[in-house]
């Protein structure tokens, strides 16, 4: 199922040539409205009549997170203000937040390519969808709407938080599609199993879950306790929003990137050079369509890599791979790569585990301490103190195991790691570096 | 022949222990008798009480994680080399004691000791076997 067929299953040639010719126009009308790309490209002495096919790209600098800090609030859009009729911004945890605004067809593209994922996760016209993303400056609550109504499906706006009437409105409005972060999915299966409510007997059928890296044990660890199919999507507000990228259900391996808006990429972070097709690395993405304030190369931070092969489900779209990270997440702990990812998919791993974590990273003298905090379950608990003992060395030797890295494990009581309406939060670096 | 003991799981942070006995006190449950074992970072308190049933479920309302296990009372005779003269018992037939502890009240006289045993079933024949008195939990519970 498709929900614009011809663009999703263009040949690659043609798709290619789309772009191109989309990357040369974007680029021209940059480099005309705003003044930070004409500095930066004059820095690296190309100008976009130098782009004549779409290898060139890699001579483009690079856009960053700082460069839309710096250039806060306004200062990248390339439209005048009279056009913006929306303006999001990212949950900046430090400072200030970035900045984006959309025109109207910038608003138009965003609700087809979420209509379009949506789609290719399995929903349809006659879905009732219930959208548990943040409605607000967050870009998740309201993407997802506007597609779901593009669609033709019931879209129910119900928000982030108060748990017990999501479930209740699950249950009585006949929700059938889930769109949320998928730890907050996991808050809801708890919740719901504490109300007495089985998951079993709602009619959720597909669930659609991004904002914050998950792994395919999560997946399962979903899917089993919500009775629905659950999809990653891929999308983040200096891009567009929700709906950049989306599994389909057909494969559910890799997340096809919309290629007639955006150009992806995958580099070196460190040297910030372009790795061959399967390589991991980080996903820089040119918007070629945005009106309001489109990114040339923006430097994403996720991780993950890009493959073209072609997929079961005839989408010519290549594929990003699920993410195993954000640059910025990632803790180097003596010395080791760490992506708290990485250390969840070890722990839903381990029977009778809750997928409820917390890192804890401090420095004792000049050595890194790394304290991985997991909750004690019912079915895991015992009255022996071996037991839970042989537990946490389990715990323990899998991340050694896995991730190379030292930890020490520590089990805490159920429902004390603070829970999450919105992303997770899952490390807390104590070291002052 | 079982007696029923609850087990939970305590964080090593301040303030648990005195939460646990407020939930049970309030709930009108009588601690019968207690154990704490701990390491540097958690402890599990095992409690033999009058209603061992509603005190797991007034635990669990409370966010404890609790289990139940069925441990073993015997009398003991309150003389030099009691303890030793069933521990011996046991030994012989290879039933290992994964812990022990005494219970508050004596019984006719004798002291009395709860063992949770690797087999617990085998434990009880081989020491009635031997002539120990194994009591029941309901005698327990409202002694």
């Amino acid at each position: 199922m498709f929900f614009n067929e011809e663009f999703e299953t263009l040949p690659r040639l043609a798709l290619e040539a789309l772009q191109l010719k989309r990357l040369q126009n974007v680029l021209e009308r940059v480099y005309a409205n705003v003044p930070f790309y004409k500095s930066s490209f004059a820095k690296k002495g190309v100008k976009p009549s130098d782009v004549k096919c779409l290898d060139d790209l890699q001579r483009l600098p690079f856009t960053t997170k700082q460069d839309m800090r710096d250039s806060y609030p306004y200062d990248l859009f390339a439209a005048p203000m009279e056009e913006i009729v929306r303006i999001h911004a990212s949950s900046g945890t430090t400072g200030k937040p970035t900045v984006v605004g959309y025109t109207h067809k910038d608003i138009s593209t965003w609700t087809d390519l979420m209509a379009r994922s949506f789609v290719a996760a399995g929903a349809h016209k006659g879905d009732i969808i219930h959208n548990a993303y943040g409605y607000g400056l967050f870009t998740g609550g309201l993407g997802a709407h506007y597609g779901a109504e593009r669609l033709g499906a019931s879209v129910i706006p119900i928000s982030g938080g108060n748990t017990k009437r999501q479930i209740m409105i699950m249950q009585d409005f006949g929700s059938t599609v889930l769109t949320c972060t998928p730890s907050y999915s996991l808050f809801m299966a708890e919740e719901a199993k504490a109300e007495g409510v089985d998951f079993k007997n709602l009619k959720l059928r597909v669930g659609i879950f991004g904002a914050e890296p998950w792994s395919e044990t999560m997946r399962d660890e979903i899917e089993n306790k919500l009775n629905l199919s659950a999809i990653d999507i891929y999308g983040l507000s200096e891009i567009m929003g929700p709906g950049v990228a989306i599994e389909c259900m057909e494969a559910k391996k890799g997340l096809h990137i919309w290629e007639d808006h955006f150009i992806p990429e995958i580099i070196n972070p460190e040297t910030g050079e372009r790795l061959p097709e399967g390589e991991r690395g980080e996903l820089v993405i040119t918007t070629i369509t945005k009106q309001g304030i489109p990114l040339i190369r923006y430097r994403t931070r996720d991780i993950t890599s890009l493959t073209y092969e072609p997929c079961i489900c005839g989408r010519t779209h290549a594929r990003i791979a699920r993410m195993s990270g954000r640059s910025d997440d990632m803790l180097i702990i003596r010395g080791v790569n760490v992506f708290p990812s990485q250390i969840e998919a070890v722990l839903v791993g381990i029977e009778g585990i809750e997928p409820h974590y917390m890192l804890i990273v401090d420095r004792q003298g000049t050595l890194d301490t790394l304290t991985v905090q997991v909750e004690v379950s019912e079915q895991l608990f015992s009255d022996e103190i071996k037991v839970l003992q042989a537990l946490s060395r389990r715990v323990e030797k899998e991340i050694k195991d896995m991730l190379g890295v030292t930890c020490t494990a520590k089990l805490v009581e159920p429902k004390t790691i603070q829970r999450s309406e919105g992303k997770a939060k899952r490390v807390t670096d104590n070291r002052h570096l | 022949m079982k007696v029923e003991q609850i087990s939970i799981f305590i964080e090593n942070k301040s303030g648990r222990l005195a939460e646990i006995t407020r939930v049970l006190g309030e709930a009108g449950i009588n601690i019968r008798t207690l154990s704490l074992a701990d390491t540097s970072d958690f402890g599990i308190l095992r409690l033999i009480v009058d209603d061992g049933v509603k005190a797991k479920t007034v635990l669990k309302e409370n966010g404890f994680t609790v289990n139940m296990t069925e441990v073993v009372a015997v009398e003991v005779p309150d003389t030099p080399g009691g303890l030793s003269s069933i521990l011996q018992v046991l030994d012989k037939q290879q039933i290992n004691v994964e812990y022990m502890y005494a219970f508050v009240e004596r019984c006719a006289g004798n002291a009395v000791i709860i063992f949770r045993f690797d087999e617990t079933d085998k434990a009880i024949s081989v020491l009635k076997a031997e002539n120990f008195n194994v009591l029941e939990g309901e005698r327990l519970y409202g002694m």
